[in-house]
């Protein structure tokens, strides 16, 4: 019985594909916003994840998020190391500078200065060149997104707007007024600012950096072997008076401010709720709809015998079968198009929870639709059969 | 002890629908037997009752008053779950405007009362094949109801009520979606099938072409049966009820 279910409701073709494109396109909407979401937000901490060798970020407390720099005094630097249970503790620059490409457009950029002694916080994956060449002078490491997309020089010098080739080791920038070499590509995480990462060492970038007394953007720290690092965050803290992050908190912190200070989460939020709604007036109501339209049929098979719990049955089954096709092509679709637009166009990151949310939001527009045919089901005279 | 003549007995069956001022009395104290084998037709003007009649008989409703036995059962004393189980094992319907699943094959169509029992697919669809067979579709068995004429979906009809060996065959207005000659052949289809086992047939029907095929004609009037006829008896009614009219005008 639960195929000749399963065929009246592909066999209603116009009715199921309404119902399929509802769960679908809510699916779709659902799925494909929520992970665009959590793409944009996981660029937010993108440096953070980029260096995975600190136990602990150290910040100026008024810091709020990852990009938002509030240079410390260089001398936070040595109150850091003298805490007990620091292993060591390197100082990092991050900010905005204005780049003059070879071309003379200029482009803002992302500079990360490292840790001169030991490169701590320099991309693992190297695409070009070494990570050593930052010891040779004026040298800087960018990244391949920004070499391909906003680095990228033209083909023909004398036609600057028509078609560009991918910026190469070799070719010199100005940053600040200062040569800077291109000595490595490297390949990174997409960050949230869009903009090119250029990667230099610590006392290289603060020359690039217009002159400031304080010019610490972060300070890593590893733990001494065995140490507990909750304990060294909280001692830290205490002695230097500084804000203090696992990498955990730190990227969390970073989203809550986007998620609280933005206007973001409501954005996408209305996306979503948009999606689930499409969901409930197309699905919903073509489901309910297809119910109605084989009442008889149902009333035909009260009369004949059948119980209510079985019919039931059958309407839970139609629900369940159109549920999972929508889901699933719903998911699908969400997945191509994710895989199909490069990571620097679209921020796409589906997560475990997305499928999850998503087949919830799909349950519960099939489970209300279906508690409405039901509800019809359940009433029904099967002497109606008898009316005509 | 031995096997009852009367496979249905009606004594003062009542039956109302509404209350106040919507209230219908739809029964009013209905009186009728039906033997084992015999094919009964309730005739009469419409909204006399034949339909709340024959729902009361097949279990579908329930009587208010009075005293009711179908095979030796009052359904109307069973409870709702009772009467469904009953119904599918006692009661094949054939309704007016066929009601197969047009999107499935007629052989799946025949096997819904059996598949609706939970009845071993493989069984379920043999038994449907075979009734297929019985009313003459055989080879068509995978087509869809659609593509079927009219004649032919009520044959599918028949089939799908007598799947499951009912005693009991409620047929409402068998022929009313038919042409004459269809009609006919549909009659004489049901009589043959049901004529060798010990079965009731009750058909309501408006249709006097269709009347020799009935044992008995019971005549229905507000409420009540108000006689038992022959079919002949009621043919010669009907025409003398014509010939009046004609006289009239």
């Amino acid at each position: 019985m639960r195929t000749i279910a399963i065929k009246m409701l592909f066999g209603d073709t116009a009715k199921f594909y309404g119902i399929l494109l509802g769960l679908s396109f809510a699916t779709l909407l659902i799925a494909q916003q929520a992970s665009i979401f959590v793409g944009l937000m996981s660029r937010t901490y993108a440096l953070i994840e980029e260096t995975p060798q600190a136990d602990l970020w150290v910040t100026d407390p008024t810091m709020q998020f990852v990009d938002d720099t509030k240079p410390m005094q260089v001398t936070a630097l040595q109150r850091v190391r003298s805490v007990d249970g620091v292993g060591w503790a390197v100082p990092l620059f991050k900010g905005l500078l204005v780049a003059k490409l070879p071309s003379g457009t200029r482009q803002i950029c992302d500079v990360v200065g490292v840790d001169d002694a030991s490169l701590i916080g320099v991309p693992a994956r190297m695409v070009k060149g070494d990570v050593s060449v930052l010891r040779k002078p004026d040298t800087i490491i960018i990244e391949t997104r920004g070499a391909r997309s906003r680095l990228a020089q033209p083909i023909n010098p004398a036609d600057p707007s028509g078609p560009k080739r991918p910026i190469e080791i070799g070719e010199e920038l100005e940053l600040n007024e200062r040569r800077a070499v291109i000595g490595g590509i490297a390949e990174t995480k997409p960050t949230f600012q869009n903009v090119p990462t250029i990667y230099t060492t610590y006392s290289r970038a603060i020359g690039f950096a217009p002159a400031n007394r304080r010019t610490l953007s972060m300070i890593l720290v590893k733990a001494v072997d065995g140490a507990s690092i909750t304990e060294l965050r909280d001692r830290i803290a205490r002695e230097t008076g500084l804000a203090v992050y696992t990498p955990h908190d730190f990227a969390w912190t970073t989203i809550t401010y986007w998620m609280t200070q933005t206007g973001i989460p409501i954005n996408f939020g209305i996306a979503i709720v948009l999606g689930f709604l499409v969901g409930v007036a197309i699905a919903g109501q073509m489901f309910y709809n297809f119910t109605l339209d084989n009442l008889k049929y149902f009333g035909a098979m009260k009369a004949m015998g059948a119980t209510t719990p079985r019919l039931l049955e059958l309407v839970a089954l139609q629900g369940a079968v159109a549920g999972v096709l929508g889901l699933g092509i719903g998911l699908g679709v969400t997945s191509i198009v994710g895989l199909a637009i490069p990571g620097d166009k679209l921020a796409f990151k589906m997560t475990w929870h997305i499928p999850v949310i998503a087949a919830a939001a799909v349950i519960f527009i099939v489970v209300a639709s279906s508690l409405l045919s039901m509800r019809r089901v359940v009433k029904l005279d099967p002497s109606e059969v008898f009316q005509g | 002890m031995s096997e009852p003549t009367n496979s249905i007995v009606c004594s003062e069956v009542f039956k109302t629908f509404g209350v106040g001022d919507s209230m219908v009395r739809a029964l009013r104290g209905v009186n009728l037997e039906v033997r084992f084998g015999e094919m009964m037709a309730l005739v009469g003007p419409s909204g006399c009752g034949k339909t709340t009649l024959i729902s009361i008989l097949a279990g579908l409703l329930q009587r208010d008053e009075g005293a009711l036995s179908v095979l030796g059962t009052d359904p109307s004393a069973l409870s709702n779950h009772e009467r469904t189980i009953w119904r599918g094992e006692n009661v094949g319907f054939i309704f007016q405007q066929f009601n197969l699943i047009p999107q499935v094959s007629i052989l799946e169509n025949v096997a819904v009362p059996l598949l609706l029992r939970r009845h071993p697919k493989r069984d379920a669809l043999d038994r449907a094949a075979k009734l297929l067979e019985e009313v003459g579709l055989k080879g068509r068995e995978s087509t869809r109801p659609t593509k079927l004429s009219g004649g032919q979906q009520q044959r599918v009809a028949i089939a799908r009520a007598l799947v499951t060996g009912p005693r009991l065959l409620v047929c409402d207005e068998p022929t009313s979606a038919l042409d004459g000659a269809t009609g006919q052949k549909v009659m004489a289809l049901i009589r043959e099938l049901t004529a060798a086992a010990e079965r009731v047939v009750i058909v309501v029907t408006h249709d006097e072409r269709i009347y020799h095929f009935a044992d008995r004609i019971a005549h229905l009037d507000d409420g009540r049966v108000t006689h038992v006829s022959t079919p002949a008896e009621a043919l010669a009614e009907s025409a003398a009820r014509m010939s009046d009219a004609a006289q009239r005008h």
